[in-house]
Order: C-alpha cells, then sequence, then structure tokens
C-alpha cells in the first residue's frame, strides 16, 4: 500500500513535468515567428542567406526600415491604419454603449425583440455581406476612402451584446435615485452608466481596436490606392508584388504586429475580460 | 388615461432614441446586404448590365469543378481545426489552469499573441520560415540529415503547413475561455472525488469535461465558423495553390468577385457556404446542446 502510494506520487510528478515542458516547447513555437521576425527586421540581406541562420542578429542594422521608408508609402499605411482602428474603435463603443443601456435598463416596446434580432446578426458571416457591402460602397462613392473603411464596421453585435450584459450588473436603484434626483435619461447615462461601465467600455475599445487594425479582408478590398492601404494591406501587397526582399518585410512585419502586441501585453485583463464577457451565456 | 399612454410612448421613444443609432448601422450594414446577396444570387450583374437569371449562378457551381475543389478543401480545413483547436487548447488550459496565476496569465498571453499580432504579420514570418531555400524550416531538417522540401508548393504538405499557421491563431481564444471556466469549478469537488480514490483522468472524464460542456460547445461554434472563413492564410502563403489543394470557398469567392468582377457568381457561392454553416451549427447545437444546462 505505502509502495502504490509512493509510486504513484512518483508517476504524477513525472506527468507534471512532461505537462510543463510541453508547454514550455509549445511557448517557444508560439512566440518563435514573432522572434524571428523581429531578428530578420534587423539582418543584412546577406545575413538572410547565411547558414547556419543567424539566431541573433550579429550585425544588427536599420538599413531595412529604412528602405522600407523611401521606398513604399509605410508611414502613410502606419497612420491610415491608426485612423482606421481609433475611428472604429470610438464609433463602436459610443453606438454599443448607448444601445446597451437601452436594452439592460430602459422599458420600451419591442425591446427583446429587437435586442435578439441584433445579436441573431452575429450567425451572419461576413463573406456573404462582402459583395452586397463592397457594391454599396460603389454607391455611395466610400470606395478607396476612410468612409468606405471605417463605417461599414460599426455595426457590431458583439458590442452591442457586450455593453448589455455588463450594464445589466448595475444595480437599477443607482438609477433610480438618480431619476428621483431629476435626472434625465441622458444624464443617467451619462453620469452613472458611463463611468461604472468603465471596465466593459474598455474591454470593448480594446478588442475593437486590434479586431480594426486585422481586419484583412475588408481593408483588402476597399483601399484600391497606394495612399489608402493600412498597414497589413501595405505590407502583404510587398509580398504579392516581389518588389522587396525579406528583411525589409519583416521590418514591415514587425511595424504591423510590434503595436498590436504592446497594447496587448499592457491590457492583457482587459482582453481577457471581453473575450470571458461575450462568451457567458446571457 | 391619455397621460398614461403619453408617458408610456415619451417611454418608448426614449429607449428607441438611445437605441436608433446602433439600429440604423445594423439596417445598412448588416440586414440589407443580407437580402441584397441572396437577391444578387439570382441575376447575371455586369458593368453594364443587370438581368434576372433564375437559378443560373447556382447551376455553374454544380458543374464548376474548382468549386466542387474549394467546397472539399473548406470541410477538411474544418475537420483538421476544430478538433485540433479543441483538444489542445483543453489540454493546455488543464495544464495551465493547476498553476499559479501568474504562470496562466502567462501562458494565456503566450497563445493568444497570433491573435492579436495582425494574420498579415504572422503570416509573412510563416511565408519566410517555409521558404525553401532561405527558410528556417529546411534549415532544422537539413541537421537531421533530410533533404530540403518546398513547403508552401507541394501539393499534400501545403495544405498541413496552412492549418499549422492557423492553428497557431485559433486556439487563444479558447484557451482564455477555458482557463476562465476551469477557474470557476469548485475546489471541493476534486478533493471529494480525491477522496474516493478516483484517478486525475477519472476526475478529469467525470468531473472537469460535463462541467465544461457548455464551454465547448461554444469552442465548437465559434471556431467552426472561423474554420469556414479560411481565407487571409491561404491569400497570404499559398494563394490556393499548389493545383487548388489549399484553396478554399472564401478564397474562390474573393477571387471571382474581385479579380474577375463576377459579383453575382460569387455571392450565390456565398449563400452556399452560408447554408453549409448553418446546416453544420444547426447539427452541433442539436447534438452537443443536448447535455448542456444553461
Amino acid at each position: 500500500m505505502q509502495g502504490r502510494k509512493t509510486l504513484s506520487i512518483k508517476a504524477s510528478k513525472v506527468w507534471r513535468m512532461a505537462g510543463d515542458v510541453f508547454l514550455a516547447v509549445c511557448a517557444i513555437l508560439w512566440l518563435f515567428p514573432f522572434y524571428w521576425g523581429l531578428v530578420g527586421s534587423f539582418k543584412t540581406e546577406r545575413a538572410m542567406f547565411a547558414i547556419p541562420p543567424e539566431f541573433l542578429p550579429l550585425n544588427p542594422t536599420l538599413v531595412n526600415y529604412i528602405e522600407l521608408l523611401r521606398k513604399t508609402h509605410v508611414a502613410r499605411w502606419f497612420f491610415n491604419s491608426a485612423v482606421v482602428s481609433v475611428a472604429t474603435m470610438v464609433l463602436v463603443c459610443a453606438i454599443s454603449s448607448l444601445a446597451g443601456y437601452a436594452f439592460a435598463k430602459l422599458r420600451f416596446r419591442g425591446r427583446d425583440l429587437i435586442f435578439y434580432l441584433m445579436i441573431s446578426t452575429m450567425m451572419l458571416p461576413r463573406y456573404v455581406l462582402l459583395v452586397p457591402l463592397f457594391r454599396l460602397m460603389l454607391k455611395l462613392n466610400w470606395f478607396d476612402t476612410y468612409a468606405g473603411l471605417i463605417i461599414p464596421q460599426i455595426a457590431a453585435p458583439f458590442g452591442v451584446f457586450m455593453m448589455r450584459q455588463f450594464i445589466k450588473t448595475i444595480p437599477s436603484e443607482l438609477i433610480e435615485a438618480a431619476r428621483i434626483d431629476g435626472c434625465s435619461e441622458a444624464g443617467v447615462f451619462v453620469k452613472i452608466i458611463l463611468p461604472l461601465a468603465k471596465p466593459a467600455v474598455g474591454a470593448l475599445a480594446i478588442f475593437e481596436f486590434v479586431r480594426s487594425w486585422d481586419d484583412y479582408m475588408w481593408q483588402l478590398i476597399i483601399a484600391g490606392s497606394e495612399m489608402m492601404k493600412t498597414l497589413p494591406i501595405g505590407i502583404a501587397a510587398l509580398k504579392q508584388e516581389n518588389l522587396v526582399q525579406y528583411g525589409q518585410m519583416m521590418a514591415g512585419a514587425t511595424l504591423s504586429a510590434l503595436p498590436m502586441i504592446i497594447i496587448f501585453v499592457a491590457f492583457q485583463r482587459y482582453f481577457t475580460r471581453g473575450i470571458t464577457l461575450g462568451a457567458v451565456k446571457g | 388615461m391619455a397621460s398614461r399612454t403619453w408617458r408610456s410612448l415619451k417611454k418608448d421613444l426614449v429607449g428607441y432614441a438611445f437605441i436608433a443609432p446602433a439600429v440604423l448601422a445594423f439596417a445598412v450594414f448588416l440586414v440589407y446586404p443580407s437580402i441584397e446577396a441572396i437577391r444578387i444570387s439570382f441575376y447575371k450583374i455586369t458593368p453594364t448590365q443587370v438581368a434576372f437569371v433564375g437559378l443560373q449562378n447556382y447551376a455553374g457551381l454544380l458543374k464548376d469543378q474548382v468549386f466542387g475543389i474549394a467546397l472539399a478543401n473548406t470541410f477538411k480545413y474544418v475537420l483538421f481545426i476544430v478538433p485540433i483547436t479543441l483538444a489542445f487548447s483543453l489540454f493546455v488550459s488543464v495544464l495551465v489552469s493547476s498553476k499559479s496565476e501568474r504562470v496562466t496569465s502567462f501562458y494565456r498571453g503566450v497563445f493568444y499573441i497570433p491573435a492579436v499580432a495582425s494574420v498579415v504579420s504572422v503570416s509573412l514570418v510563416w511565408s519566410w520560415i517555409f521558404n525553401p531555400v532561405i527558410g528556417i524550416a529546411n534549415y532544422l531538417l537539413s541537421l537531421f540529415h533530410l533533404p530540403p522540401v518546398n513547403w508552401l508548393a507541394m501539393p499534400g504538405i501545403a495544405f498541413y503547413c496552412v492549418v499549422l499557421v492557423i492553428i497557431t491563431w485559433t486556439v487563444g481564444r479558447p484557451i482564455i475561455v477555458y482557463t476562465a471556466a476551469l477557474g470557476g469549478i469548485p475546489k471541493y469537488y476534486y478533493e471529494a472525488a480525491e477522496i474516493d480514490g478516483a484517478s486525475k483522468v477519472r476526475q478529469f472524464f467525470s468531473i472537469t469535461l460535463p462541467l465544461l460542456a457548455p464551454t465547448t460547445l461554444y469552442v465548437i461554434v465559434i471556431t467552426t465558423i472561423n474554420a469556414f472563413q479560411t481565407f487571409a492564410a491561404i491569400n497570404l502563403l499559398t494563394s490556393g495553390g499548389p493545383s487548388k489543394t489549399t484553396t478554399s470557398v472564401i478564397y474562390e469567392l474573393y477571387q471571382q468577385a474581385f479579380r474577375y468582377n463576377n459579383f453575382s457568381y460569387a455571392s450565390a457561392m456565398g449563400v452556399v457556404l452560408f447554408l453549409m454553416v448553418g446546416i453544420v451549427a444547426f447539427f452541433q447545437f442539436r447534438y452537443l446542446a443536448r447535455d448542456v444546462e444553461y
């Protein structure tokens, strides 16, 4: 009996170690592309061909970044991505928190029906809408414009759902008290709801910012000219046009990924909250 | 009486005012395009004319060999991506959730990073890794005295390379959801099972798995929907090749619509795929949601 027990403890130790090794190997595999892209962006063209590959940049150089700036509109692309992401983020947060408040706390005819209809659009896949949306953009003369890149993104069922779920948890007594004090509905929203819903708004904001930075397919369709390209689109085109070397492509990839990784590391709690808020059943 | 209806009308109007921006955005950018997508699929649209053609686009799809391949590939993507994502993320989450909060959050971050970093960046790095001449994948092979492989240009290999890259960004969200759900399972369930002499494996299958059922359903459904929409990795890594082995319905839809201006044909593709996804999601709910309590 005693022997069996120590044996099982030993076995569980071995399993535990195997698990740790597995996790570590996977972590390396998952992080490696980022490390490799970053290192590659500082390598000279000659170093890219070195065998064995240089796992550390032995002669780090900024030449890839300089060439990228000189040969392409990468600064403009970065600016475009920032404009599109910030605008989408602000609009989605505004629209979603307004609607979320109404669906969570106000009473009006058809409220739940409208809410469930809205949520059911989550099931609509983007690809079915692609062609009609593109034609709509042509009709509105929004092809190759900021409006075309931003406005169709503001219908975000996930945002409405998330804000409603969160605002529901705010005690109605607070709202009642404010109303009795003579606060209008708009006043309640600005003075009570928004401050209390900050964590959810924050999570949604970060979520939308990252999502829109990475909205490859739509931006690919709408950004027609060099000057309207976003960063991911511009960099992806470099590969397809075979104009530049891998070192410059890695410089572009780093420029595109780094802001997102920094935001993610800084706000990881918000991401986790956003994802779990969206996943729990309503 | 009159004042009461006035008051309730006013209440309605306040509510409508708050939801008006959302309703407008949804109507114009989600509802209208989906109706339009179905309508377009019954027309033939060229730059000069628009003509009703009935089911001609759908009949064309039936005869279209490339579409057949794309459809089969799409299901193949789903069949690889969904089970691997599910098993991997569940396994990692269980391993990670027994660790301290700091370690858990580190691993959650590591596995979620590819999902936040832009798909373009990640795909470009992988295309360099897989480059037959200067890629590190072939260097690793050479260490074992294996001949180089043209990873993204070999039928039979390219598909699995694309799947691998996609897996790196599909597991992040499930791991976050699973670790959160695992944290919500009361410790004393396991303590009681321990006293009863249940092994760790037994505990996993009798306690953990059943309690995670709602989360698992969620993970399966979102991963399936995403796997059906595989586009970016294909466009950036293989362009659907070699000989169409990595193409998907979305990739062909994109080609038809935005390379050949074949809007109506592309719309028909979208509608067919939408129906497929709908049917699959229906059965997933039907058979998996049975043991899920909400």
